[in-house]
């Protein structure tokens, strides 16, 4: 939820209780205050009719309401003792209304020349309903208003206020650390958006810092151990070259070449992983997977023929994915290798191109593999010593870092790798 | 041919100059920076090999040096730093080629030579050895003036081997240098040895008094029968 939003909902909610809250002390308060001054009209009114029946003696023989707003009739002195002054809401019909409507009412008692009579006095009261229906048109406006007037705020003011905000959130969003991007900028005055900057200027700089160590590190390692390497591999060449040793030495030092050249790879490999995961692959174009599979597939003819394994790809529809091309050739030709390499004689590989997906299946040797840790690093299934077990790490580092989603299935006898390439 | 190698790992440079001269190249070296200035700017080569990362200063200053003086050419760099920028930024700084490493004595052999043929190409672009020629421009192989058909990977065997004439080429650096870097992880390079059957047979075939030695388990060698 956007914060604007968000403030707005919790203002709302919040003025919507203190508004209900308030009314419903208002109300009470109106009626309570309504109710005193009837009652203190039907008392007074109360003191004239006794006062006048003191010398209007006429008014004894009003026993009924009628078109006078009191009636009263002669009672016992022991109920008149038991009376007591009482007001009470009473429904009595009215003429105008033609319904019955709320009346207040005072019952009373007094005495008269000895004689106890019983007095009710009525007073038409306003409408409740129509009061409470009044109240809440009322609350409702006001509501209303306030909601308004905060959007506007909320729109005018409040946008205005944290747009340096938003426009640093987009440059912050943009940054990447290993392009020469300068530092985001933020115009305002305040102080908490300026304190957040200088955060996330601290923040960068320490990320740019450690970076580019990291970087220098990656490159530092591969120049520290591709040199020695080279070292190794050229003084054993030319040592065999020499050709005056025994051939059981010659094959020893043909052991070492091979040994050394997974060295090589390994190293190669490690470097592209901590290069894939320092994320410094960033010059994406458009690239063609069915025309990368058919590359890699030529690429794998010879290698495919001499494994006696039938590699064939099956397109329903051009696939073009946005991606760094070296890191697309990678990911294909791993698990085309994978595949070719996990097989068994007369087996086949089957790539199939669909609607974002790669799906490379092919024929298994030995049963399902472990789905949990086959993207790990340095896992070995079977007893293939050349495999340096880095070859779907890769694939994997390759998918985190577009999002793609990766998995394994054993299905019917085959190894099936699917990579969604949809983000 | 004069070739300057200019690398400051001693044992990598002594294994550099030990396997060029035996191609009777003269090689002289250079370990760092201004050393390696002052000989470029007396003496010419046909050849330079450059280390990117030197004492005292980069290779791809002197790349730029070079330039300035309008004597970038004939030059490979090796390093290794394999990433695009450099290679890419190696490259538009006028340098001819660039190799990475770790590398293979052949590898280097070969890039050496294609360097100085670009610099000759005196008409003809060809390469010979007993009584092969081989045409680089037209892919074609001529024994004793007759045509001999081979495909793309044969050709490629047998050129990476006439430019290492005499000398051993593992199995390795032949995976590498004409399969690319996807052999890897293949569990071995057997699949390489029915190339070079097929290849000895056509060679055979035709005559050809060339021969493609075994050597142990470690790679081949052509040479002359």
């Amino acid at each position: 939820m956007k914060l604007l939003n968000q403030s707005l909902a919790y203002l709302s909610i919040s003025i919507l209780l203190i508004v209900s809250i308030w009314s419903v002390v208002f109300y009470a308060n109106m009626l309570d205050e309504i109710y005193d001054s009837i009652d203190d009209g039907l008392a007074n009114y109360k003191l004239l009719i006794i006062n006048k029946a003191a010398e209007d003696s006429t008014i004894f023989s009003k026993n009924e309401f009628g078109e006078s707003n009191y009636a009263l009739w002669p009672i016992d002195k022991s109920e008149a003792i038991q009376v007591k002054d009482s007001y009470k809401d009473t429904l009595m019909y009215m003429l105008d209304e033609d319904d019955k409507e709320p009346v207040r009412m005072l019952t009373t008692a007094f005495e008269h020349e000895g004689q106890y009579y019983k007095l009710e006095v009525i007073s038409s009261m306003v409408e409740e309903d129509d009061l409470i229906e009044d109240m809440f048109w009322a609350i409702f406006w006001l509501y209303l208003l306030l909601i308004i007037s905060i959007l506007l705020i909320n729109n005018i003011v409040l946008k205005k206020v944290w747009r340096p905000f938003y426009d640093f959130l987009e440059q912050i969003k943009n940054f990447r650390v290993n392009k020469d991007s300068p530092l985001p900028t933020m115009k305002t005055r305040t102080k908490e958006f300026l304190e957040l900057k200088h955060s996330c200027d601290q923040l960068i700089n320490h990320t740019l810092d450690a970076y580019a160590d990291q970087k220098q590190f990656t490159e530092n390692a591969a120049h520290e151990l591709q040199t020695p390497l080279a070292i190794i591999i050229n003084k054993l060449e030319l040592l065999v070259e020499k050709n005056s040793m025994e051939n059981s030495d010659a094959e020893m030092m043909a052991e070492l070449l091979q040994i050394t050249s997974r060295m090589t790879q390994l190293n190669k490999s490690l470097l592209l992983l901590s290069k894939i995961e320092n994320k410094q692959f960033f010059d994406n174009q458009a690239i063609s997977f069915n025309e990368l599979v058919e590359q890699t597939m030529i690429d794998f003819e010879d290698f495919a023929s001499f494994k006696e394994v039938l590699v064939k790809m099956e397109a329903s529809q051009e696939v073009t994915v946005t991606m760094n091309r070296m890191l697309a050739s990678t990911l294909i030709n791993n698990l085309i290798k994978n595949a070719i390499i996990h097989n068994q004689a007369g087996g086949e590989v089957i790539i199939q191109l669909q609607q974002g997906k790669l799906i490379i299946q092919n024929t298994a040797n030995n049963g399902s593999l472990d789905a949990k840790r086959i993207f790990k690093r340095f896992y070995k299934n079977g007893q293939s010593q050349q495999n340096t077990g880095l070859g779907l790490s890769i694939v994997e580092a390759i998918c985190k870092l577009y999002g793609f989603g990766v998995s394994y299935q054993y299905i019917e006898g085959k190894h099936s790798f699917c990579v969604e390439l949809e983000v | 041919m004069k070739i300057l190698a200019i690398e400051d790992e001693k044992e990598l440079l002594k294994a550099i100059k030990n396997s060029l001269e035996k191609e009777q190249y003269v090689v002289e070296t250079a370990e760092e920076y201004h050393e390696a200035l002052d000989k470029l700017f007396v003496y010419d080569y046909d050849c330079i090999l450059l280390d990117i990362m030197l004492p005292n200063g980069s290779g791809l200053e002197i790349l730029e040096e070079l330039k300035k003086a309008g004597k970038s050419g004939n030059v490979i760099i090796v390093s290794a730093k394999d990433s695009l920028d450099d290679k890419l930024r190696g490259l538009g700084l006028g340098a001819d080629d660039y190799l990475t490493k770790p590398f293979h004595l052949a590898e280097l052999n070969a890039r050496v030579k294609a360097v100085l043929r670009r610099k000759q190409l005196d008409g003809k672009n060809t390469v010979e050895f007993g009584n092969a020629v081989l045409d680089l421009g037209n892919r074609e192989l001529r024994i004793g003036g007759e045509l001999v058909v081979l495909n793309r990977k044969e050709f490629d065997i047998l050129n990476y081997f006439m430019l290492n004439k005499n000398r051993l080429v593992s199995k390795t650096a032949l995976a590498e240098h004409v399969w690319g870097d996807h052999t890897d992880q293949a569990d071995n390079f057997d699949f390489i040895y029915y190339q070079i059957k097929n290849l000895r047979k056509k060679l055979q075939e035709a005559q050809a008094n060339l021969e493609i030695q075994a050597v142990y388990g470690v790679g081949y060698k052509l040479g002359e029968s």
